[in-house]
């Protein structure tokens, strides 16, 4: 029996798109933390860890999401790593926000000017201290409008876990449309939710970059 | 004894000579003004005294310090060296009296009472005791540069170091910079001073040092090194500047 797309076929697109508020969380956060690593050691004075950094930046770039996540629920396996799609798909989106992640905070550390690590150095600071203290809270706040920026990407990017079986928003659309067979319904409502998630996420950079300039000008 | 000496400082940037084996002795209490052209050396070699920038050969001694590579030889000679630089380089993020607090707490390990009380100490001695819940953005670039020399106060460096810090400031602000700047002479502290002011050289300096082409071309206390340069070099110099 053919479904009609009706209020409660809305309802089961919203339940669904709490799971892509989930994972596009734990994306961030896994990302995050390891983004952090990465921009850490991209700027540091050891030759080997810049290195690291860089080729775990460029490697990951350089690759798809969808491959990223087929290595991790697909490949791993092989490995005897075998995960449940939801968290092999916070894996893969880790992977991949961390790249991104790492490579924005790298630029926004090294836009701090050399003087304010100078002016550090000369006031006696241990290399850390000049991290913690001056770099990184003045890196932070120019740090802000593209990582909300960036967290854009993860919403829309997590619609990939679909191809593995995550039930989030995308999955979601297409196993309402096998039923209903209303596409346009459907997918115009999928759009819907994620513009919803997204928009507030746009306006919040676009305020946050404005306020930055502001500051920069008085 | 000096407090400052180097000897035979070389120093190059890939084929460029900056610094041609500059030798200075300052005694305590001295201030010593370093002037000549850009790109004569002059602010390298005063980077080169607190370790921003690294010696190709030559020895540096600062405040009993020498000069070595390595973190923690550096850190040691720093907390006896203090630096003010041109663009003031105030930590943004932090008002007036955190700027100030910071290395003493750090470094020193200093409670945060005691380092407050520094702070409106040194922050008294350059006139600017109620600047301290101020963040750097809503000072005049002076006082901003005050706060600078303040913060390198805190901790009670034996030596100072100027990097032509009145040279961003509008003219109207230099004096009030200049006027802390003699007072922390008189009080007997040792300086050295790149700078472009020569009426301040001229009268607060005990000792005034021309750069030219990576050495030291000429030197000597003001009244002769101003009223009788011996060089053509310099007397062109002081032709084009006075």
């Amino acid at each position: 029996m053919i479904r009609s797309f009706g209020p409660a076929e809305f309802t089961f697109l919203v339940e669904a798109a709490r799971w892509t508020v989930l994972l596009s969380l734990l994306a961030f956060i896994g990302g995050g933390v390891i983004g952090m690593v990465v921009a850490l050691m991209r700027v540091s004075r050891n030759a080997m860890l810049r290195n690291i950094a860089a080729g775990w930046i460029s490697v990951v770039q350089g690759t798809p999401v969808l491959i990223v996540l087929f290595l991790v629920f697909y490949g791993l396996p092989f490995l005897g790593l075998r995960f449940p799609p939801l968290v092999a798909a916070a894996l893969g989106m880790t992977v991949y926000a961390s790249a991104f992640l790492g490579d924005i905070w790298r630029g926004c550390i090294e836009a701090v000017p050399r003087q304010q690590w100078e002016a550090a150095s000369s006031l006696a600071l241990k290399p850390a201290q000049r991290m913690i203290y001056v770099v990184l809270p003045q890196a932070v706040r120019l740090a802000v409008p593209p990582t909300v920026g960036f967290m854009v990407q993860i919403v829309k990017n997590t619609s990939v876990a679909s191809i593995i079986g995550f039930v989030e928003l995308t999955r979601a659309g297409t196993l309402m449309n096998n039923v209903t067979f209303q596409p346009f319904w459907v997918f115009g409502s999928v759009a819907l939710l994620y513009f919803a998630m997204c928009w507030p996420l746009s306006v919040m950079s676009q305020r946050l970059e404005r306020r930055l300039h502001a500051g920069r000008r008085s | 004894m000096p407090v400052v000496v180097a000897e035979d400082v070389r120093k190059s940037f890939g084929s460029l000579t900056v610094l041609d084996g500059v030798s200075l002795s300052v005694s305590e209490g001295e201030l010593i003004a370093v002037i000549g052209r850009s790109g004569s050396g002059k602010s390298t070699f005063l980077r080169c005294l607190n370790g921003l920038e690294t010696p190709d050969s030559g020895q540096i001694i600062v405040a009993g310090h020498a000069l070595a590579p390595g973190e923690e030889a550096l850190r040691a000679l720093r907390q006896d060296v203090g630096m003010v630089f041109q663009s003031y380089n105030l930590f943004p993020h932090l008002t007036v009296g955190k700027n100030i607090e910071l290395a003493p707490r750090l470094v020193k390990k200093i409670g945060k009472a005691e380092a407050a009380d520094i702070a409106r100490s040194v922050l008294a001695e350059v006139g600017l005791a109620e600047k301290y819940d101020a963040f750097p953005e809503q000072l005049s670039g002076g006082q901003q540069q005050r706060v600078a020399i303040a913060r390198s106060l805190a901790m009670r460096p034996k030596v100072m170091l100027f990097d032509e810090v009145t040279s961003a400031l509008d003219p109207e602000l230099t004096g009030e910079v200049l006027k802390v700047m003699e007072g922390l002479s008189r009080s007997g502290m040792t300086m050295l001073l790149v700078t472009h002011e020569m009426a301040f050289a001229r009268k607060a300096a005990s000792r005034v040092v021309y750069f030219h082409q990576g050495r030291i071309h000429e030197q000597g206390p003001p009244e002769e090194f101003f009223g009788a340069p011996k060089t053509p070099e310099l007397q062109q110099f002081l032709g084009a500047v006075l």
